[in-house]
């Protein structure tokens, strides 16, 4: 006979999420699974990837792609890259901001400070788009959460440039990369070994940039992770023993009449 | 209500000579409920609960949210990034949602299951669906909110339904936009009623429960009893206390999706601002809403497919009057339990072709799903009452098959497990 308990529930709930899992990758290969500090319950970013991931989108990706969202503050901010005060002040001084209207009614340029937001490369989605030959780089802020495949899809794609396989006709400006969507990418790769100098000595390998820029963006998408966790964790040991303690109750509420729970 | 109740206190007594406030919370802790309810009843409660987490948490995040078709995204960042807790509150809401739904979907198959609906509680049962009709409403309407992608294409599709309408259909779905496309005044009413919405159904939701205190609930066994008797309990402690204890494994399952995985349940497109220039490649809208998705996908025919749609809900409105037999449990409907489960998988059925695209045995597959949908209401249903030998029904909870002459193995076996 058929029965009706709890051992149902658990099927029918993990049916349902298996069904409503979209699955949408079937013009793309799988992404290259990498065992992200930050991906288990308790995960955290890697302080140094996340210092090195800046260096690599300030002097890389930062000359195309926007970061709006994001403000020089939040690079010292605690489980971000953690960057110190004099140095987040650094950064954001580097950078040209034009403000005002001032009491003459005039925009001036001043030096960048912490509370600024990420100076975008492009004054409007139109100019990027007519630069970078009818493509606009998006926005990095939540590009991670943007994805399917999240930090994965990132590394993949940044590390997926291939020769075009025999018979496959590329325009200009169009490249050949297994892992994005259709197979082609109006960025050119914008990784290559030593592009970069790292100031804490570590490798600039092609592989190593790739993770800690991506890295970079996974913290930029969801500054808020290790916080997350750190409260479910607690939580969820709150609620379990609060449970119990509701459970034995109940036990005894109910002993008083002769009925099972 | 008990009228027999008088407060102690003569203040006590002078205020609820006026305003009987005091006798309905005796009754409410007083009301005597089956004892042998098991925990698919305590999704009433849950749910309960779903309702005013997300009035609480909308109530915050409609303080920090621009209604604007330039800005929304911005603030939804801005709430993500700036508002101190902000990503606990919006991740709250959105999961919110989707844990609202798994547990109204539970609360309806339960009472599906169970012959809830049937007389006397038909009434309980069409304010039901009139609060999940509403639910449904609030929940497309609130996606749309953070203006992403998915946001604006789901609102496009849905909206465009009604241009299915013959004659008038153009001119509605203008109507309904404020504009030739979807666009800002369409975020701007959307945000309004997303705001209203709640508050109406918490005002069905208060008859919900009035027109469930007038027969009283129903039980596993399915079967009337004397109110109060030894088959019934007090709401409180009894029923209060094993509430509690439900809602909070729920909530270990609602925290685990809220703290370590957030965005599961969501799509990832809509992260990407909203673009009236670029469609995504699939359109899908949230899994709550995909078993009817399916069905709408599944009509070659656009109104016919709208009709269909609609008609998938609204044909659970005759459910009272479709289902034939008098035998309210489905533990004593030994028929009628294959049938259900047949139905349950059909509905899981068309929420996976919902997600997936609409072509080769897919649609194949969403046809025979819809076809069968409307068959269990209108051939099985109304059928099976009349062929169906239902076990023997217990004489009262104490004691099931006092008298009935029928096997007390039986019926022990079915509801005791519970």
């Amino acid at each position: 006979m058929i029965r009706f308990n709890f051992k149902r529930l658990i099927i029918v709930i993990s049916l349902t999420l298996i069904f409503i899992k979209p699955l949408f990758s079937a013009e793309t290969i799988d992404p290259i699974k990498v065992n992200w500090s930050f991906k288990e319950l308790t995960g955290k970013f890697d302080r140094a990837s996340l210092q090195r991931g800046f260096q690599v989108y300030k002097e890389v990706c930062a000359s195309c792609h926007s970061m709006q969202y994001l403000s020089y503050r939040n690079l010292g901010e605690p489980g971000g890259p953690e960057f110190t005060q004099e140095e987040v002040k650094a950064i954001a001084a580097s950078v040209e901001i034009e403000d005002g209207p001032d009491s003459q009614g005039e925009m001036f340029v001043r030096p960048g400070k912490p509370s600024d937001k990420f100076k975008s490369p492009y004054p409007n989605v139109e100019a990027s788009t007519v630069a970078n030959g009818g493509a606009y780089p998006p926005d990095m802020s939540v590009l991670v959460k943007a994805r399917p495949g999240g930090a994965d899809y990132m590394y993949s794609v940044l590390m997926g440039y291939e020769e075009p396989p025999a018979g496959m006709k590329l325009d200009d400006g169009v490249y050949y990369n297994k892992y994005m969507i259709g197979q082609k990418i109006k960025m050119s790769s914008p990784l290559s070994d030593g592009i970069v100098e790292y100031s804490d000595g570590t490798e600039a390998t092609m592989d190593q940039m790739a993770k800690d820029v991506t890295t970079f963006l996974a913290w930029a998408a969801e500054p808020e992770l290790e916080e997350r966790h750190r409260v479910g964790f607690k939580v969820i040991i709150y609620l379990i023993l609060l449970t119990i303690l509701v459970y034995l109750s109940m036990k005894k509420i109910w002993s008083r009449i002769d009925s099972e729970i | 209500m008990s009228n027999e109740y008088t407060p102690k206190s003569k203040a006590g007594k002078w205020f609820n000579d006026r305003l009987p406030l005091l006798t309905l919370g005796s009754h409410l802790t007083d009301y005597p409920t089956p004892k042998n309810l098991n925990y698919w009843w305590t999704f009433g409660g849950i749910l309960t609960f779903c309702l005013l987490t997300q009035i609480i948490t909308g109530i915050v995040l409609a303080m920090h949210y621009v209604a604007h078709a330039d800005l929304a995204f911005a603030s939804v960042e801005h709430i993500m990034r700036n508002v101190n807790y902000g990503w606990l509150i919006r991740y709250i809401h959105s999961n919110g949602a989707s844990m609202f739904f798994l547990a109204v979907y539970i609360h309806i198959f339960r009472s599906l299951f169970y012959g809830s609906y049937k007389s006397p509680r038909e009434v309980i049962w069409i304010i039901g669906l009139l609060i999940y009709l509403l639910m449904m409403a609030t929940a497309f309407m609130g996606y749309v909110l953070p203006w992403g992608q998915m946001s604006f294409w789901g609102a496009t599709v849905i909206t465009s339904l009604f241009s299915a309408i013959p004659l008038v259909g153009e001119s509605i779905t203008t109507w309904l936009w404020g504009a030739y496309s979807v666009d800002n005044p369409t975020l701007n009413r959307f945000f309004s009623l997303h705001y209203l919405f709640p508050f109406l159904i918490v005002g069905l939701v208060i008859l919900h429960i009035w027109a469930l205190h007038v027969p009283g609930n129903n039980n596993p066994i399915g079967i009337d009893i004397k109110k109060p008797s030894k088959d019934t309990v007090p709401f409180h402690p009894y029923i209060t206390i094993k509430d509690a204890f439900a809602l909070l494994l729920f909530l270990i399952i609602f925290s685990g999706f809220v703290f370590f995985s957030p965005n599961v349940l969501g799509h990832s497109d809509n992260y990407i601002p909203a673009n009236p220039l670029v469609t995504p490649a699939h359109i899908v809208p949230e899994w709550y809403l995909l078993p009817f998705y399916a069905i709408l996908r599944s009509v070659p025919d656009k109104l016919g497919g709208v009709i269909l749609m609609f008609g998938s809900i609204f044909i659970l409105f005759v459910l009272p009057w479709l289902d034939t037999s008098k035998v309210r449990s489905a533990v004593f409907r030994p028929m009628y339990r294959y049938f259900y489960w047949i139905f349950v998988v059909d509905v899981l059925l068309l929420g996976y072709m919902g997600a997936m695209p609409a072509e080769g045995i897919y649609l194949a597959l969403a046809r025979i799903g819809t076809i069968y949908y409307f068959l269990h209401f209108i051939v099985v249903l109304p059928v099976l009452g009349l062929l169906e030998k239902t076990d023997p029904i217990p004489m009262s909870i104490s004691a099931p098959v006092l008298s009935s002459g029928a096997d007390p193995a039986l019926a022990k076996k079915d509801y005791d497990k519970i």
